[in-house]
């Protein structure tokens, strides 16, 4: 069970790949990405994107600025105007 | 007959020229590749968000849209934004640029709009300036900083989007540069605001929901997606310019060269001349003996 993340600003394709979950900050309120999620578009707020590669693992943090969030039949999607790290 | 001495002073120079030509494509040939590189790597995002918008402007249409998509109902005054480069040695870019953009200027002109320009980079401030003297209201300067980025895009954007917002423009037009080779780069004119509505994509996709609500979020990414269209216009010229460097000092180059392998011949020439005419004086001077 594997959900495609891309996570994507103007300068570069930051992230591409198959990760367990994610959590994302959205714009009302943190909303947890598994696969199979229902297609979705939300805005984001400043924050960070919690990345669970494996199920119970520790999540990785990427703390990304402005930005859309979009789950599609092939995945999520976020793109983001500026990623730290 | 220029003497020897000159001869030889010009070779040198033209030499030195040569070297600065030459050290200037190199350094143009391996800037390209770097350009290239961003521009590359900027499309997925552009894709993606164009993606997005053209799902999304399909849906709200009519009344609820907003102003920078539904613009403001009037076509009267119209914005320039010309993306010239900051610096020189780059052939005929800036010249194509700025012709162009004076091209669209007098069509609209000749239309009874009114035009304003703002400028990005300095190149095309002199000769704009020279023809459309008040009409050059605002301008950008990208020289500081070693190659624009998404901040200076965002900056612009910030400054039209707030323009706008007070009103001082209706339509605002984007001229760039397009790189197609290292031989070829072609100004074009982009409508910038109001947003061109997308090509709708098909929307039989499933049921998407939007959090909070489609209209906020176009609110939100129209601003994005402008942003976005200044940041690939910069990537676009900043490949322009280093391609069309590199052409015209290899170009510049080669002249050299011609012009060194002429001046060599003639210098010598007069080297020959020179030492036949002192030899003539010594033979003859030797014979009256």
């Amino acid at each position: 069970m594997a959900l495609h993340f891309e996570l994507v600003t103007p300068a570069r394709l930051v992230r591409s790949e198959d990760v367990h979950m994610v959590v994302v900050p959205g714009g009302e309120g943190d909303f947890g990405v598994l696969e199979g999620h229902a297609p979705v578009m939300s805005t984001i707020r400043d924050g960070a994107l919690l990345v669970y590669k494996t199920e119970g693992g520790s999540p990785e943090e990427i703390r990304i600025q402005g930005g859309f969030a979009e789950v599609g039949d092939n995945g999520l999607t976020v793109l983001a105007e500026h990623v730290e790290g | 007959m220029a003497s020897l001495k000159e001869l030889k002073g010009r070779i040198n120079s033209v030499k030195s020229t040569q070297k600065i030509t030459k050290a200037k494509q190199m350094v143009a040939a391996a800037k390209l590749r770097r350009a290239q590189a961003a521009a590359e790597a900027g499309r997925p995002y552009a894709l993606r968000l164009a993606k997005v918008m053209a799902s999304l402007a399909g849906k709200v249409s009519g009344e609820g849209a907003p102003r920078l998509l539904a613009g403001t109902g009037s076509s009267e005054r119209h914005l320039l934004v010309v993306v010239n480069t900051d610096k020189g040695l780059c052939g005929g870019l800036n010249a194509n640029v700025v012709k162009e953009a004076k091209a669209k200027a007098r069509e609209l002109i000749a239309a009874g709009k009114k035009v304003d320009f703002y400028l990005v980079g300095r190149k095309g401030r002199a000769p704009l300036r020279r023809e459309f003297g008040d009409a050059v209201s605002k301008q950008f300067d990208t020289s500081e900083v070693r190659t624009p980025g998404f901040t200076e895009a965002e900056a612009i954007a910030d400054e039209l989007i707030a323009l706008f917002g007070e009103g001082r423009f209706d339509v605002a037009h984007l001229i760039y540069p397009v790189f197609k080779s290292a031989l070829a780069q072609e100004p074009v004119v982009n409508q910038l605001i109001p947003v061109p509505a997308p090509e709708v994509a098909d929307t039989s996709t499933s049921a998407v929901e939007y959090e909070p609500d489609e209209e906020e979020i176009l609110t939100e990414l129209l601003p994005r997606y402008i942003k976005t269209q200044l940041f690939g216009a910069l990537l676009e010229r900043e490949a322009s310019e280093q391609g069309a460097s590199m052409t015209a000092m290899d170009n510049a180059t080669r002249n050299a060269g011609e012009l060194i392998d002429k001046l060599t011949i003639q210098y010598n020439r007069s080297r020959q001349a020179a030492i036949t005419t002192e030899l003539i004086e010594i033979i003859a001077g030797a014979e009256a003996l």
